[in-house]
């Protein structure tokens, strides 16, 4: 029996990490969904966005306050994870402080997690009044209901407990060494528990109770949280690391050249080519043109719909939002994670997609919001993780225009000039160069 | 006002230094016309030995590929690029940051590549070369705010060559709170210059201008037409136009001299 911890250890840990794999491994296979798009060039430039951007935070301080309080989080979740290694071991062999042969150096290690694990607790906190009392504009936008509002507090709460955990462990642990008690070998300092130790029970049976109660429900916390990711917006812990390294590194204005249609285009301007040629017998199915659902859009897109964390910035610099039109570039993005979460389960469901009548077009993004976007790039610039909602904009315009032609009826006026005049408004070609004389 | 053709140039056995790539705003929109002449003047100033396809120049396309239509838009390029590369092109300037993104990023995959540099940059150029000289002159001492062509700035990263120009008026560049890599867009891009906005509760072009006339501006200076056009529009929303100018940097530059 005195193997049952262990035993009960070692099957939540592989039941969670397991669990999780399993979710990831569904990630991968919906993002591989979309089209090829090859992002394989200039590693050194790709390694450089990532490190500056994902690990080095550079995007996230361009607004001061969110930036730094978001970097002691994230310095938080990273370095007091060192210790999670330490109660995995602990957890397995029954150990205690495994690592507290170190001496010194775990000492200032133990110290180091807990004055984090303070200023995560702090911060996260404030992240919850920035939200919930202050009501900063971008955390209250129309998509920010339900779910979306719900799994966003759902994290802060997470982080709340797992952090005071974390602290009642210690604190427990420290009343327990300065008891003398054999079981809890004199390792580590505690810079913050020592204060929450002065308000427990000098009980030796509670306080066991207590620092075991704690040390299993953070750990199962722990073990929660990383399934948890998989359904929420929280992914961008992992996923900001390809997403920046794989982003586009083109100028911003560059939008790419359909090769589909330099094909047809390049057939047309021909001379040679016979315009009643039929297509070969063997020949692939044409192309379709622009999105409309999200098997159109490439990896990359949908790498930004799972990476995208809520965060609003982009549609906090919208023009287009800012003067109340339908378009918010955040949701377009979570719009796209729903219907490819939605495609994903119906895989699941039916080992392969199953047609369902629905698409990303219509029934999740509206032309309306489409064709309220002005290119400007503001929310491609603005996104901490080079999340580019531009990009899927501008797919399903052309899906929009080349397969449906249902553009505005300006757009195709102004289409038709191009066309017949060489120029947006009908003026003739002939008259190009009057200005000279006028 | 003499401005060669490339057609005129072949015809003489001549090859310009650089080809002005007017755009159709600059061509037909009157008010995007005098941009053009303001520029042509600072060219011939500076003894730039240029020329324009006039008639044979066509749209770059870039209305129809941010529309969706990428169709048309590779029926204009290839068209353009035709007889671009005809004419042995090389180096082309425009005063229109859409015609220049376009030119610039979207025609070399498809056969044509050429040195692409927007006016502002010419004409910084021109300046440190020493081929060109600005004063003060006419706005010593004005207010002028510079509004960032969401094409020119965020799309292609050039803030400084329009500023570094401006400040050589001898006048007080004041920034909008919203500048630079920052800036809002003027609501004319992605082809919404084309067409009315959807449904909301602001026009764009007016948050903008309320934005620029923080500063009390003398002057809101641009570098695109499309930019000139909203912004002057939205001068006119506010009842300003008496006293507020929106001009382009061309404008700017010709204008102080009296050229």
């Amino acid at each position: 029996m005195t193997y049952l911890p262990n035993i009960i250890f070692a099957i939540l840990l592989v039941a969670g990490v397991g669990f999780f794999v399993r979710n990831i491994k569904k990630i991968i296979r919906n993002i591989k969904l979309g089209k090829s798009v090859n992002r394989s060039d200039n590693s050194k430039a790709r390694w450089k966005n990532m490190a500056l951007i994902a690990l080095g935070q550079s995007k996230m301080v361009k607004r001061p306050v969110a930036g730094i309080l978001h970097i002691l989080v994230y310095a938080g979740f990273i370095i007091i994870n060192i210790e999670v290694i330490e109660i995995i071991i602990d957890g397995i062999f029954g150990t205690h402080r495994i690592l507290s042969f170190a001496g010194s150096l775990y000492n200032f290690l133990i110290g180091a997690f807990e004055i984090l694990a303070f200023l995560v607790f702090i911060s996260v906190v404030i992240f919850w009044i920035r939200r919930m009392v202050l009501q900063i504009p971008r955390f209250w936008n129309k998509e920010m209901t339900s779910w979306p509002k719900n799994d966003a507090l759902n994290i802060l709460y997470f982080e709340m407990v797992l952090m005071s955990l974390f602290l009642l462990m210690n604190a427990s642990d420290y009343s327990l060494q300065q008891l003398g008690v054999s079981h809890y070998i004199n390792a580590g300092s505690f810079p913050v528990s020592q204060f929450i130790a002065a308000w427990l029970p000098q009980d030796i049976h509670t306080l066991e109770l207590l620092e075991r109660g704690a040390w299993w429900t953070h750990i199962i916390g722990i073990f929660i949280f990383l399934n948890y990711l998989y359904y929420s917006k929280h992914l961008h812990i992992l996923l900001a690391f390809p997403n920046t390294y794989f982003a586009n590194l083109n100028p911003k204005g560059q939008f790419n050249n359909l090769e589909s249609v330099t094909n047809e285009v390049k057939l047309m301007m021909d001379p040679d080519a016979d315009p009643y040629a039929a297509p070969a017998d063997d020949a692939p199915e044409p192309e379709k043109f622009g999105a409309s659902d999200v098997f159109d859009l490439n990896w990359v897109q949908l790498l930004n719909a799972y990476t995208c964390t809520e965060c609003g910035r982009c549609t906090s610099v919208c023009p287009a939002n800012i003067t109340g039109k339908e378009l918010s570039p955040r949701a377009i993005m979570m719009k796209t994670r729903d219907r490819l979460e939605e495609v994903g389960r119906n895989i699941d469901t039916n080992k392969e997609f199953k047609p369902d009548e629905k698409q990303l077009l219509n029934d999740y993004i509206a032309p309306e919001e489409l064709w309220a976007c002005t290119s400007c790039n503001a929310c491609v610039e603005e996104c901490p993780v080079n999340i580019d909602p531009l990009s899927i904009i501008l797919d399903m315009r052309r899906y929009l225009v080349m397969e449906q032609s249902v553009a505005p009826q300006e757009l195709n006026m102004m289409m038709t000039n191009i066309e017949n005049n060489a120029a947006p408004w009908q003026y003739n070609q002939m008259d190009r160069l009057n200005w000279k004389d006028e | 006002m003499d401005v060669p053709t490339m057609a005129e140039m072949m015809a003489q056995g001549k090859q310009p230094e650089v080809l002005f790539w007017v755009g159709c705003a600059g061509s037909f929109d009157d008010r995007a016309k005098k941009i053009s002449k303001a520029f042509v003047k600072l060219l011939q100033k500076a003894n730039v030995d240029f020329a324009v396809l006039g008639t044979e120049e066509s749209c770059t396309g870039d209305p129809a590929k941010r529309a969706g239509n990428e169709f048309l838009f590779q029926m204009q390029a290839m068209t353009n690029i035709e007889v671009l590369n005809a004419y042995e092109v090389k180096k082309i300037v425009t005063a229109c940051p859409h015609c220049f993104n376009t030119l610039k990023n979207e025609y070399p995959e498809l056969g044509g590549n050429y040195k692409v540099m927007h006016h502002t940059e010419f004409l910084k150029s021109l300046l440190d070369e020493g081929r060109l000289t600005i004063e003060g002159g006419a706005f010593k001492g004005k207010r002028i705010t510079f509004h960032d062509p969401c094409y020119l700035g965020r799309a292609n990263s050039i803030y400084e060559a329009p500023r570094d120009l401006i400040k050589k008026l001898d006048v007080a560049l004041v920034e909008m709170k919203r500048c630079k890599i920052n800036a809002l867009c003027c609501g004319a891009g992605g082809a919404q210059m084309f067409k009315d906005s959807e449904k909301g509760d602001k026009e764009i072009f007016v948050e903008r201008t309320e934005e620029a006339l923080e500063r009390s501006p003398d002057i809101i200076a641009t570098g695109c037409p499309f930019c000139n056009t909203m912004m002057t529009d939205g001068v006119k929303n506010k009842e300003k136009e008496n006293s507020i100018k929106v001009l382009d940097i061309a404008e700017l530059i010709a204008n102080a001299e009296d050229l």
